[in-house]
This record gives C-alpha cells, sequence and structure tokens, in this order.
C-alpha cells in the first residue's frame, strides 16, 4: 500500500467513464432480464454463491426454534399430544368418508365416459425467508431443481393455496405468492359453481376479482375455490373468501376484495404440487408480428377462394 | 470526532478485511426481516464506508459486482441493484474528501442523501419495468441506515485502530 505511487499518478479512466460503463451493462442486463429472460443461467450461478450466506442467515432462527421446543415442558407435550390425537381421530373419520366418496365419484366418473381425475403428488418444504424487495410478494423456499421442483408447480399450506412456484435454482426457488400484483389464479364460487379470475392486490394482502359483472351472484362470506380448468392448479383448493363487494352504478363491474385461505404471509412449512399425468397439448398461440400479418393475409386468401367457390357454384 | 480527526494514524485497511465486511453485510441483508420495507440495507451501507474511506480498494467494479449477487439472491430484476449500487460508489468516491472532512452527524446526512437518491433510482427502474409504486415507507430505510452509519463506521475502523502502546512508541 506505502509503496505504491501516489493516486495522481496512478489511474484507470475517470469515475465518470467507468459509472457509465458499468451503468450501460447494468441496464443491458435489465433489459434482458426483464424484457427476454436470457439471464437465468447467470442468475442460477449467482444465486448458488449466495445461497450459503442464506442458508447461514436462516440458521441461528432455526436453531433458536430448535432450542425452543426443547425446554417446551412435559405439560405442554402432553397437553399437545391429546389434542393431536383428538384431531387424528375427528380426520381419520373423514378420511373414511372421504374415501368412501372418492371412489363413488370415480365409478360415476366410469360410467359417464370422463376422464379419471389426476393424482397429485404434494412435497413438502420449508420456507427460507422472504424476498427483500418491497414491489413484489415472494418467498424462497427449500426445494430446488435438485428435488424435482418444476417451475409453475402450485403451492400451499394447511389451509389453501399460497402461491406458484415462478423460478427454479439448483437447491432453492422463489414462489410468488397469491398476493403479488402479476399473480393470477382461475377461481370458481363454491356456492354458486360462478368462475372468475382473482388477482393479487398487492401491499393490501387481499385478492381482487376483477371483470365480474355487478350483477353477479357473489356475497360476503363466499368460498374461492381453484377452478382446475387453467391446468396448472388441481381443481378445489380454496383460495380465498370473499370479505368486501363494491357495486357502483357507474361501473359496469363490482370490486370483489377476498382475504386469502392460505397463510400467504406466515406460516414456515409449505406443500409443492406436481402432477405428472400428461396434459393434451396447448392449442396453438396466436403468431406475432410478421407471422401474424402474414397469416391474416393468407387467411383472406383462403376466404376469398371460398367466395369464388361459393360464385360458380 | 476522533474517527475523522487525523490524530489516529490508521493501519492500512486490508483485503481480506474489506471482503469479510461485505460477506457480513450481505449475511445480514438476507436475514428474514419482518418488514422489507424498513430494514436498512447493509451491504450499501458497507459499501458507502468503503467506497468513502478506500477509494482505491473498493470502486464502481466491486459495487457492482455485490449489486449483482444481492439481486440473484433476492429474485429481483437482474442488474437492478447493480446499478443503485454503481451509482452509490459513484457518489461515494466523488464526494469521499468531503464527506471524511465532517463529524459523525453530518457525515450520515451526506449518507442519508446518496442512499435516497439509489432508492430513488431502483424506484425509477422497478416503475419502468412495470411494478406498482410500493408507498412512501421504502425510503424509511435509508434513514434507518443512516442512523447507524457512526455505529458502522467505528466497527468497521475496528481492525484498522492501533493499540494505545503502539501509538505512543
Amino acid at each position: 500500500m506505502e509503496h505504491t505511487p501516489p493516486p495522481f499518478f496512478k489511474r484507470g479512466p475517470a469515475p465518470l467513464v467507468r459509472l457509465f460503463f458499468f451503468a450501460s451493462l447494468s441496464l443491458a442486463l435489465l433489459v434482458l432480464d426483464a424484457r427476454f429472460r436470457y439471464a437465468d443461467s447467470l442468475r442460477n450461478m449467482l444465486a448458488l454463491v449466495a445461497y450459503p450466506l442464506q442458508r447461514g442467515a436462516t440458521a441461528p432462527i432455526e436453531f433458536f426454534g430448535a432450542v425452543g421446543t426443547y425446554f417446551s415442558t412435559q405439560a405442554q407435550l402432553v397437553e399437545d399430544n391429546a389434542t393431536l390425537r383428538a384431531k387424528t381421530l375427528e380426520l381419520a373419520q373423514n378420511a373414511q368418508r372421504y374415501e368412501a366418496a372418492e371412489a363413488e365419484t370415480a365409478q360415476l366418473r366410469r360410467l359417464i365416459g370422463a376422464t379419471e381425475k389426476i393424482e397429485v403428488k404434494a412435497t413438502p418444504a420449508e420456507v427460507l425467508y422472504a424476498g427483500r424487495d418491497p414491489f413484489s410478494h415472494k418467498v424462497f423456499i427449500n426445494l430446488g431443481a435438485n428435488q424435482g421442483v418444476k417451475p409453475g408447480s402450485p403451492v400451499t399450506d394447511e389451509a389453501g393455496l399460497v402461491g406458484q412456484v415462478t423460478r427454479v435454482h439448483p437447491l432453492i426457488s422463489e414462489v410468488t405468492l397469491l398476493t403479488d400484483q402479476d399473480q393470477a389464479i382461475p377461481v370458481q364460487v363454491v356456492r354458486t359453481g360462478l368462475r372468475a379470475v382473482a388477482f393479487g392486490a398487492g401491499p393490501s394482502g387481499m385478492l381482487e376479482l376483477r371483470l365480474m359483472a355487478a350483477n353477479a351472484e357473489i356475497q360476503n362470506g363466499d368460498r374461492l375455490v381453484t377452478s382446475g380448468i387453467d391446468g396448472t392448479y388441481p381443481a378445489g383448493l380454496p383460495v380465498a373468501t370473499v370479505v368486501r363487494i363494491e357495486r357502483d352504478a357507474e361501473h359496469s363491474f363490482a370490486r370483489v376484495v377476498s382475504k386469502p385461505a392460505g397463510g400467504v404471509d406466515r406460516g414456515r412449512y409449505v406443500l409443492v404440487l406436481s402432477d405428472e399425468s400428461a396434459r393434451p397439448p396447448r392449442p396453438e398461440t396466436t403468431p406475432q408480428g410478421k407471422d401474424r400479418r402474414a397469416d391474416k393475409a393468407r387467411r383472406a386468401r383462403t376466404k376469398d377462394k371460398g367466395k369464388e367457390g361459393d360464385g360458380s357454384q | 470526532m476522533a474517527l475523522s480527526s487525523p490524530e489516529h494514524i490508521l493501519r492500512p485497511a486490508r483485503v481480506s478485511t474489506i471482503a469479510l465486511s461485505l460477506a457480513i453485510a450481505l449475511f445480514l441483508n438476507f436475514l428474514p426481516w419482518p418488514d422489507m420495507r424498513l430494514a436498512p440495507d447493509f451491504v450499501a451501507l458497507v459499501l458507502t464506508f468503503w467506497c468513502v474511506r478506500q477509494p482505491r480498494l473498493v470502486g464502481l467494479g466491486a459495487a457492482w459486482t455485490v449489486g449483482l449477487l444481492v439481486d440473484a439472491g433476492n429474485g429481483v430484476l437482474l442488474g437492478q441493484h447493480a446499478l443503485a449500487y454503481s451509482l452509490l460508489a459513484f457518489l461515494s468516491i466523488w464526494l469521499s474528501r468531503r464527506i471524511l472532512w465532517f463529524g459523525a452527524i453530518l457525515q450520515a446526512l451526506h449518507v442519508a442523501i446518496m442512499l435516497a437518491i439509489v432508492q430513488t433510482l431502483v424506484l425509477v427502474v422497478r416503475i419502468a419495468a412495470g411494478d406498482p409504486f410500493p408507498g412512501w415507507e421504502i425510503y424509511i430505510s435509508p434513514a434507518v441506515a443512516a442512523l447507524l452509519w457512526p455505529m458502522a463506521s467505528w466497527l468497521l475502523l475496528m481492525p484498522q485502530r492501533r493499540l494505545e502502546k503502539e501509538q505512543t512508541i
């Protein structure tokens, strides 16, 4: 340090030039990441570098939790055991009824020739930490591509849907919560069977049903479950309960606010659902830009041909 | 303030100390904070400190790299913190002579302003990317970080301080 020449002799490029260089590099990355998602391999690599620090950061909390459970009293354990046993009994009865009902449903489905319901596999996972980003609602879980998590899998807890896996790194995955502004789930009202799409309402921690007709049959306290028509979420998962409906004569749509059923912003253990069944292929998407125009032209031509055919007859 | 006065001749900073402090700051950032809008950005604070104190060791390149790590670790837009930290490093290096002239409280004020500018840059980037405005609470985090500045600079200068005995020789 002392033997290097003084700073006015040895200088790299001027700070402003460097700032310009790094700023343009960042902007290029931003555009690549936001628009084209090209930067995912780089992101995976960096996430792997940051992984030990992240695990380290959650370790003390796990440690204190473990110490706390170690010192929990005998009486409390006995009490917990008793309540859990009672609950198991209750659930066992429910399970028996459920099994019977499921068998009956399967039989009925076979009778009407519908495809059998898909089996869903659930993998327990632990929430590591919430993303440090006030703009979005995301958490990270301790399962990644190495454990077989796939992007798009729904994530639930014991009470209902929590979110969806949006990005998978080798060791951890990112789950976007229901309340995120960009998250949309197809839902169904249990009482009436009305279908709708629920969007995250951002910081308020609520869900919003958009584009509901003002006279739609929905009321406070209605339970919303996944409708399962998108092929991503299995049908019948509890999503939310309607808490407020604003019907305004000025707008043709009602604003329906609902509260998530699952512990979206609390709870540490979640289930990642995955189904291995093969789905029918997606219908072809509308071609973009040039292709679309070409397609339109082609379609117009075929239409003309059709007309000519009609004329000749 | 004793820290900024030239009566203590400090030891040269070691690169290992800088790397370790940045790692600890990253670790603190990854802690599960109850409200992310109020938690200070420790990485930004430590980066500012080293850019002000050691502008020749820590510069825009280091800031950019650390920013990328923060981006990937938090699952936000890749390049968002890299851009913000590059600007922060530039501002710190540009103002380093001026900042060191002041006492701890005025230094903290400078840091608060720089961190607020950087927070605004992040805000602009995210809104341009199509995110909604998260509320003015996000400016609490730079203020909290600036309040931590005197303590952080005392802690970070610890490895460089000489013992009393050494100074008398």
